[in-house]
């Protein structure tokens, strides 16, 4: 069916939150192009029901289901044949791909296979005169690029937490299972193993957020972040240096490589506010830089900020903090 | 094995925000007297293909797609660093072009150098960001791909590689001929080049092939049906509120801000 179709993903059963806001954007698309919404549900090694009746539940009416075991986490290969046989079966105009680890492999190459359009990392979608219009970050989130959509079909890959998920709207749905053949053995890649790193608990949720960078000088200086976060209520995040470094996770990274964060309040601590990592906290709605040198550019992002030493400004923030909380 | 390192120049991202200025006429950042540099990830993909080099003794050879009036640069630095070969695409409009486009150019680059095992470029580049030129190489040339690749491992004729995910990594085993973006981690900072190599690259030939001769093996290098209508810095309505006095004073003053903004 013409119209846009979600690129839905459910390895092990797993259906995450970005899929709902693929479903947003396209549900927020087709209010004014009106040719339907549909979604492709492709997972596997685990039950797909669940995530199903969350798309009928979120307005999507039909799902193209492809179950097979051999779309496990990260297999981007099978997650492009599933999602190319979904799309040469729909035939829709739009198909919307979440930005993460396997639809940034996946998105383009689904484009050249199609012969579509092309527009990665959207952090907006709309519609204007009839055309679809997608906005990106670009030159480090200093700048947004707006593209002008020309071609159908269109491939558009989506920046993660940059749309809002959908609201529930439950609609009668149906199931289209599509049967692919995916042959493990003969993909180009294979995954040999997923390893998790401890994540800072909801880096992503917080409505606080402290970040540390290459000024804290070393781990510990994310030791003394901790315990503000705390105070704070709130979750530790790092600039790209100490991710690099390997002060800290590579999960913990928040920037134009990384995660993406928009809380209500952004401790930036040490970070000199290079363009990579100001693309991915500059949404934030009350930023703190707490930097030594008076011309970092981190000043320039900020609505509030202190020139001086981390070691002696945190823990005299943290007494006061924890004063004012009254503990 | 023979690995080609895609690498191209961008304005210095970190240049301060005076001087970041977009052209209206082209929907570009103006790069004329900026200073350019390789952009970041390039320099972090070619320092993974020299250790390749280094281990398994893999011939490398340095491809950009640049103007003529900053042709070589870009991979002169590589050469210094211990690339074996450059090559250069001269194409006046390279700054300016989509990447779907640029891959189809360099893909077309690359079939003409000949005999290629791995490609690997940057995972993302710091002005346009589109993370698409791996990906679509890959699609080009028929090869396995694995984006935001940290390590590779090269044994049996294929790669084990390390690919930074969300929450962690995986492990990838890919199959040659393959195309990797790369990312950073603690393993490949780039090296700094000697004094002494930077003097012999500036003399080390470079094979430059013009980009209208491969326009026909590279197919439509124009339009990828997107246009680019404006380019726009946001205004930035932050104006940074500096708190004086010592730690103590700041700190109490900082505490008493959010209070009133009910952020504590």
């Amino acid at each position: 069916m013409p119209g846009v179709l979600v690129i839905a993903t459910a390895p092990e059963g797993t259906f995450s939150r970005s899929n709902l806001e693929l479903v947003g954007g396209a549900r927020a698309l087709d209010r004014v192009l009106g040719a339907g919404v549909s979604a492709a549900l492709l997972g596997g090694g685990g039950p797909l029901g669940a995530a199903i009746e969350t798309l009928h539940q979120h307005g999507v009416p039909t799902v193209y289901c492809v179950d097979h075991p051999a779309l496990g986490i990260g297999q981007a290969d099978a997650f492009l044949v599933a999602a190319e046989a979904v799309a040469r079966q729909a035939k829709p105009d739009l198909l919307l791909v979440g930005g993460d680890t396997v639809g940034r492999e996946v998105a383009p190459r689904l484009a050249h296979r199609l012969g579509a359009a092309l527009v990665t990392d959207c952090v907006e979608l709309a519609v204007d005169a009839g055309a679809v219009v997608a906005r990106r970050q670009v030159y480090g989130g200093r700048a947004l690029a707006m593209h002008v959509v020309h071609r159908r079909p269109a491939v558009l890959s989506v920046k993660p937490r940059s749309l809002d998920a959908a609201e529930p709207a439950p609609v009668a749905g149906r199931v289209v299972d599509v049967t692919v053949a995916i042959d493990l053995a003969a993909l180009p890649t294979r995954v040999r193993e997923v390893q998790t790193e401890k994540a800072e608990l909801g880096l992503e949720d917080a409505q606080t957020v402290v970040g540390g960078g290459r000024g804290l000088g070393g781990p510990d200086g994310f030791k003394i972040l901790q315990e503000l976060a705390q105070a704070l209520g709130g979750a530790v995040g790092s600039s790209r240096p100490p991710a690099d470094a390997g002060w800290v996770p590579i999960s913990w990274q928040i920037g134009q490589t990384g995660k993406t964060v928009r809380p209500a309040l952004y401790v930036a601590v040490g970070i000199s506010g290079a363009t990579q990592h100001v693309a991915g906290m500059a949404g934030s709605r009350t930023i703190v830089a707490i930097n030594r040198d008076p011309e970092a550019p981190i000043f320039s992002v900020a609505h509030l900020g202190i020139v001086g030493d981390y070691r002696e400004v945190v823990p005299a923030l943290i007494a006061k903090v924890r004063e004012l909380k009254g503990r | 094995m023979e690995i080609i390192v895609c690498l191209k120049q961008v304005v210095d991202p970190e240049l301060p925000l005076r001087e970041f200025v977009i052209d209206p006429a082209t929907n570009r950042q103006v790069r004329e007297g900026r200073p350019l540099v390789l952009s970041t990830y390039d320099e972090h993909a070619l320092e993974v293909a020299l250790q390749l080099k280094d281990r398994s003794g893999a011939k490398v050879t340095a491809l950009t797609l640049a103007p003529r009036a900053t042709i070589g640069d870009a991979v002169r630095l590589a050469l210094a660093m211990g690339a074996d070969e450059a090559v250069v695409v001269d194409d006046p409009r390279s700054p300016d072009l989509p990447g779907a486009v640029k891959a189809r150019i360099l893909a077309a680059a690359i079939r003409r150098i000949g005999r290629s095992d791995l490609v690997v470029c940057g995972c993302e580049s710091a002005d346009w960001v589109e993370r698409v030129v791996a990906p679509l190489l890959a699609e080009e040339l028929g090869a396995a791909c694995v984006t935001f690749a940290s390590r590779i491992e090269s044994a049996d004729g294929a790669l084990v590689v390390r690919r930074q995910s969300e929450d962690g990594f995986h492990l990838i085993e890919a199959r040659l001929p393959a195309v990797l973006s790369i990312t950073s981690d603690e393993t490949n900072r780039p090296r700094l080049p000697k004094v002494k190599d930077i003097i012999a690259a500036k003399r080390k030939p470079l094979q430059i092939l013009p980009a209208a001769d491969l326009a026909t093996a590279a197919g439509e290098t124009t339009a990828d049906g997107v246009e680019v209508r404006s380019v726009a810095a946001p205004e930035r309505t932050a104006r940074c509120e500096l708190l004086p006095g010592d730690p103590a004073e700041q700190a109490a003053l900082l505490a008493q801000r959010l209070r009133e903004l009910k952020l504590l």
